[in-house]
């Protein structure tokens, strides 16, 4: 057992972190996918994480969105624990219910897009506001329509995920995505099953997000130049851990870590 | 005696026999739907008891005879006090046989909606309980929906079972015309072409319709 005295049941003071993962562990049987992970991602903050495959960057975002157990540590989310409930003075193990409480600060976009096929684009915006937050329908419509038209999407709003195209698609799931209302948005790997002509839209629409909005991003990606554009801090993973972060010019400007270095010439060699 | 003869004087009771058939057939289906929902979703849960009671069920309805069950629920329940009309016990006896199929369908056509429809779904913070009636079993309906047409047909034949314990089925009234007149020939041939018809020309066609109607609602077609 962990000794969880070592974590705070709360994070308080100035300058709390939005995302804050202390000494967090996964591991699949013996194999240790994240070892020992801190990160911490102040409010309105874009963090980007990069790193080969393997290296437990998915891992991350997906902890995050508690599709996937932690095996030791905790996250934290807006100062209050994620992965864990305060309970006569110590943190344990969340229970379902606080994890659909704390989950409601958070929205993730997906690789494949995973929009609802038996609903429209406008539905499957709505979907979240009307059956989670309880939201009447006309009140989900306006909002969704308004993200629809940020996402570009507006004029296909009746069509089926079917017949739009993977740019279409994922533009859509951002929406639905927004449309929650999170403090913290995950995209992973949101451009990496597109045709190339189509991932301009997409990150766009991102650059967009970044620019006129303050939401806290995380963001695994293979774009390393749109990474570097529109991040304000750059992770790159390595085996499970962090082996080196900076500021894009930085990272990628002047990478000071050997596997850095050859992982960045290796991807520039790759285009 | 002609074949339209035959049919002339005896067609009252075969239609009385096919509308008993026909009834038998809508309370089987309409209960081995319920019953298949309520056993896929408990094979598939994670508490032990739940899961168990669903596995016993299933394995006791489609590892034996769909006639003994009959007997069974007919003959063998009132000795434990619960006695159901003949009626009754025909159509609960081909649920509870369906069901158990149905079950596995349930569980495979659940099981066939891709992970990231769950994950989408959690994403948005859905219920457990809305994302499977919202999300998920949508779709699994459409996966499911050609094995269930098989099922359906099956079901529609087994109902010939239930003339063994004198409910006045087709294959009742045809089981005693034939005892009355010796006309085997006709009433048999009559009666396959009775159950041929409802088959080949009423539920396959109904099924056709509820997977295309389905997949145009899924966005597919």
């Amino acid at each position: 057992m962990e000794d969880m005295s070592a974590f705070p049941l709360e994070i308080t003071g100035e300058d709390v972190p939005m995302v804050s993962f202390r000494k967090v562990r996964k591991a699949y049987g013996s194999l240790v996918v994240l070892d020992n992970l801190d990160l911490d991602v102040a409010a309105g903050e874009m963090v980007t994480i990069i790193g080969p495959s393997g290296s437990g960057k998915t891992t991350v975002l997906r902890m995050l969105m508690t599709l996937e157990q932690i095996n030791g540590g905790v996250i934290y989310v807006d100062g209050q624990p994620l992965t864990h409930m305060s309970k006569g003075g110590t943190l344990v193990p969340a229970n379902q219910r606080h994890l659909r409480k704390r989950r409601a600060d958070i929205g993730m976009c997906f690789q494949h897009f995973n929009l609802f096929p038996h609903m429209t684009a406008l539905e499957n915006c709505m979907e979240g506001p009307v059956q989670v937050l309880g939201l009447p329908k006309a009140e989900a419509r306006a909002r969704s329509e308004e993200l629809l038209e940020l996402v570009g999407m507006i004029d296909k709003k009746d069509q089926h995920p079917s017949r739009l195209s993977g740019g279409q698609q994922q533009r859509v799931a951002i929406a639905r995505a927004l449309a929650m209302r999170p403090k913290v948005m995950l995209f992973d790997e949101v451009t990496s099953a597109l045709d190339p002509e189509v991932i301009g839209e997409v990150t766009n629409v991102i650059r967009k997000l970044v620019s006129e909005h303050n939401l806290t991003m995380l963001m695994v990606t293979h774009q390393m130049g749109f990474a570097r554009d529109i991040s304000d801090r750059v992770c790159f993973f390595y085996d499970g851990k962090i082996e080196e972060q900076g500021k894009p010019a930085d990272l990628f400007g002047n990478p000071k870590r050997e596997r850095t270095q050859q992982f960045l010439s290796a991807v520039k060699e790759a285009v | 005696m002609s074949f339209f003869e035959f049919v002339s004087v005896y067609w009252p009771r075969l239609l009385t026999g096919t509308g008993i058939t026909v009834a038998q057939f809508f309370l089987s289906a309409i209960f081995a739907v319920l019953l298949s929902l309520a056993f896929g979703l408990m094979k598939m849960s994670s508490n032990r008891a739940v899961k168990g009671f669903a596995v016993t069920y299933i394995e006791i309805f489609r590892g034996t005879s769909l006639l003994v069950q009959l007997y069974w629920i007919f003959f063998v329940l009132p000795l434990f006090g619960v006695t159901l009309e003949k009626f009754t016990a025909g159509y609960v006896a081909i649920a509870m046989n369906t069901g158990a199929y149905g079950a596995e369908l349930v569980r495979g056509g659940i099981l066939a909606v891709p992970k990231g429809q769950w994950e989408a779904a959690t994403a948005i913070n859905m219920s457990p309980a809305k994302r499977m009636w919202r999300i998920i079993l949508p779709q699994a309906l459409v996966n499911m929906l050609p094995p269930w047409g098989n099922l359906m047909i099956e079901v529609l034949k087994g109902t010939a079972l239930v003339s063994l314990i004198s409910v006045a089925d087709l294959m009742f009234q045809a089981k005693q015309i034939n005892a009355s007149t010796y006309l085997s020939a006709q009433i048999f041939g009559t009666a396959l072409i009775i159950y041929y018809i409802l088959a080949r020309f009423m539920l396959t066609p109904f099924m056709r319709w509820l997977e295309a109607f389905m997949s145009r609602k899924l966005g597919k077609a």
